[in-house]
């Protein structure tokens, strides 16, 4: 830590740099969807992007509880994962862009960003879909001895998908050590998942014998602290847990769903954003508690917005691949 | 070779596997009843004695979950060879091969890898009905990112086996569950068969037969017969049908100007749909006949044996179709 502020502890019992670490780190996915949407109303991105904006303290929360070789994977939802977990901004523009810079090489796009350095196993299209891998990864942590622990990052709309359920069980057979976290925003694309899902989400665990729990989804440090206590039982060797966040997707299910009254109302997403967002949250009680003052929240909002400003004019001005690394990558060179 | 000695197929699967687990302490198996039970076929008998349960792996029965598990820990340092019991049941593992393991070495712009080799059987005529019978290869060969191997007899399936455990990218691996009790010469020693090259397994003048797997013994048995009537008949198993070696098979038809390709999978948009395409392509100008397709017919596979023998080529519906063919 470089700040002179003491690592004094907190009415949180997380010390002052790491909470603003956090707040920081959420105020980055924000702005950093804020410009996708940005770049996508101007026409600047190809395809589509499916903004993580309202949810930035479930994968801030639970990545903070990560070491850094840690494993994770993520969704099509997934930039702030891959944020969260440690990724430069420049290479996630680049890549959103479809620029030779980006972490894929522009191969990926918005929901493939993957990358060995920072333990991110891939973001991922098929909903529910890298279940299996997040656990293989759990498998090899405990074959190879390697302390290592695996994230699995899915939806409430995963809840649907088979493949979690398969995995879930082995998970706890073998007791990998493995953290099934569930993003529960309430909407699996344009339906409520009050139609979607029988029973209770919490629950559906405990027929596995995978110890359940969830936490408000809008208070990182709650996220933050339960996500501690479940990352270090797991990594003891417990087996498998299953952490339910509830939050709530403030936009659409990508940027291109902009009327949404026919499956929620404006008066529910309004009480979200004034009532219920993460960074408000977050802000108030840090300025409540004194431990920092409007003024230093406003400075870090504008190195924040300058990186961001920075990492987008990168992306824009660097090269698409050259057409002839089409048929690149397709498959991996044998030694 | 001197100490060659006579192994089923199921025992030239098995020993590759063991030599390689031996190699490599990342390589393991898992699937449904591979380790006491030894799989359905008794493939894997005596592996779990040697290696143990972890790394000879029993798994629920959820394929789409432990093939999906296997990608994750190819991906993050191990080297799974995954166990599906039938090759009708590679449905429910599609998603995980070919929108996950296929495409993740891409995706990732070459980042990721995901070595791991997926074993399934194929093949009808056991009596075993319509979802224990299929011969499905053919879709993971239309899907780039995946390889995807043939072995016709012991000696290729312990060498593809090897090479397929030892490489970087996801290998679907398919054996015909009428040939794990053929025998044939093995060397004990520890060799690779490289992919993408073809072997010609008869040396012939007049006809080129293609065939794989299941169908290289019938293309045999239909040369012999060709022998009797006359005719010279060149048996090609181009051993992978991804990497395909087209050269040989071009080759070998500019030679012999006629050609058949013999398949256990459905013939439409199949196997040998593509083979006839390459050598059309390639030897259009020394071709003397139209390229003939035999494969499974275009029906489930049904129960009664009459019915189910109808539906596979055999040595004599192949020898009928290249004598007319050279008539």
């Amino acid at each position: 830590m470089t700040t002179a502020i003491a690592p004094s502890k907190t009415p949180s019992g997380i010390d002052v740099d790491h909470l603003l670490r956090m707040y920081r780190r959420m105020l980055m996915i924000r702005l950093f969807e804020e410009k996708v949407n940005e770049l996508y109303t101007r026409a600047l991105m190809p395809g589509l992007a499916h903004l993580y904006i309202g949810e930035e303290a479930v994968a801030v929360g639970v990545c903070e509880a990560l070491k850094p070789d840690d494993f994770i994977t993520s969704t099509h939802r997934g930039h702030g994962h891959c944020l969260a977990k440690g990724a430069e901004l420049s290479r996630m523009f680049a890549e959103l862009l479809g620029k030779e810079a980006g972490y894929c090489k522009g191969k990926g796009g918005s929901m493939h960003i993957a990358d060995p350095d920072t333990g991110n196993l891939g973001a991922n299209a098929i909903v529910g879909g890298s279940a299996g891998i997040a656990t293989g990864a759990a498998l090899s942590a405990k074959r190879l001895k390697t302390d290592q622990v695996a994230v699995c990052f899915f939806g409430d709309g995963a809840m649907g998908q088979g493949l979690l359920y398969e995995v879930m069980n082995m998970a706890a057979l073998w007791k990998l050590p493995v953290i099934y976290v569930c993003e529960n925003n309430l909407y699996n694309e344009y339906t409520h998942n009050s139609e979607t899902l029988a029973g209770d989400i919490l629950t559906r665990a405990a027929g596995f014998g995978v110890q359940g729990q969830s936490v408000d989804g809008q208070d990182v440090r709650k996220v933050y602290a339960t996500a501690k206590e479940i990352v270090d039982r797991v990594r003891r060797g417990a087996g498998p847990a299953f952490l339910v966040c509830n939050t709530y997707r403030f936009m659409g299910h990508h940027v291109g769903d902009v009327n949404r009254e026919y499956y929620r109302s404006k008066q529910e997403e309004q009480m979200w954003k004034t009532e219920r967002d993460p960074l408000k949250l977050m802000a108030d009680w840090l300025t409540k508690e004194q431990l920092a003052d409007r003024a230093r929240l406003d400075r870090m909002q504008a190195e924040v917005t300058s990186e961001i400003e920075k990492a987008v004019e990168f992306a824009v001005s660097a090269p698409y691949p050259s057409v002839d690394k089409v048929d690149q990558d397709v498959y991996a060179p044998n030694p | 070779m001197p100490q060659t000695r006579e192994l089923t197929l199921g025992e030239a699967v098995r020993e590759a596997l063991a030599e390689e687990m031996r190699r490599d302490p990342r390589v393991f198996i898992c699937g449904e009843d591979i380790a006491e039970a030894g799989t359905v076929y008794k493939v894997l008998s005596g592996l779990v004695e040697e290696f143990g349960t972890e790394r000879v792996l029993d798994t629920p029965i959820s394929e789409a979950g432990f093939t999906g598990m296997a990608v994750g820990a190819a991906m993050t340092g191990m080297r799974p060879v995954v166990d599906i019991m039938f090759g009708d049941f590679s449905t429910l593992v599609m998603d995980q091969m070919v929108n996950q393991a296929a495409k993740i070495h891409y995706m990732s712009g070459g980042k990721w890898k995901v070595p791991m080799v997926m074993r399934a059987t194929l093949g009808a005529t056991r009596r075993s009905a319509a979802q224990h019978s299929q011969s499905l290869h053919a879709w993971f060969c239309h899907i780039p990112g995946l390889k995807v191997v043939l072995p016709s007899t012991p000696y290729d399936a312990k060498g593809l086996m090897k090479t397929a455990i030892r490489d970087d990218n996801p290998v679907v691996f398919f054996e015909d569950k009428m040939m794990y009790r053929m025998k044939g010469p093995v060397p004990p020693d520890d060799y690779t068969i490289p992919f993408g090259v073809a072997d010609i397994k008869r040396a012939g003048t007049d006809i080129t037969i293609v065939a794989t797997s299941s169908m290289v013994q019938v293309a045999l048995g239909a040369a012999k017969l060709l022998e009797q009537a006359g005719i010279s008949a060149e048996v090609i198993d181009p051993r992978t049908v991804w990497p395909l070696d087209e050269q040989t098979l071009v080759e070998s038809v500019k030679k012999t100007s006629r050609a058949i390709v013999v398949d256990e999978g459905y013939g439409r948009y199949g196997v040998t749909a593509e083979i006839a395409s390459v050598i059309a392509e390639g030897a259009f100008f020394n071709l003397e006949a139209p390229v003939k397709r035999m494969g499974a017919m275009h029906v489930p596979i049904p129960f009664s044996p009459p019915l189910e023998d109808a539906t596979v080529p055999t040595e004599q519906t192949v020898f009928e179709a290249a004598r007319a063919l050279c008539g």
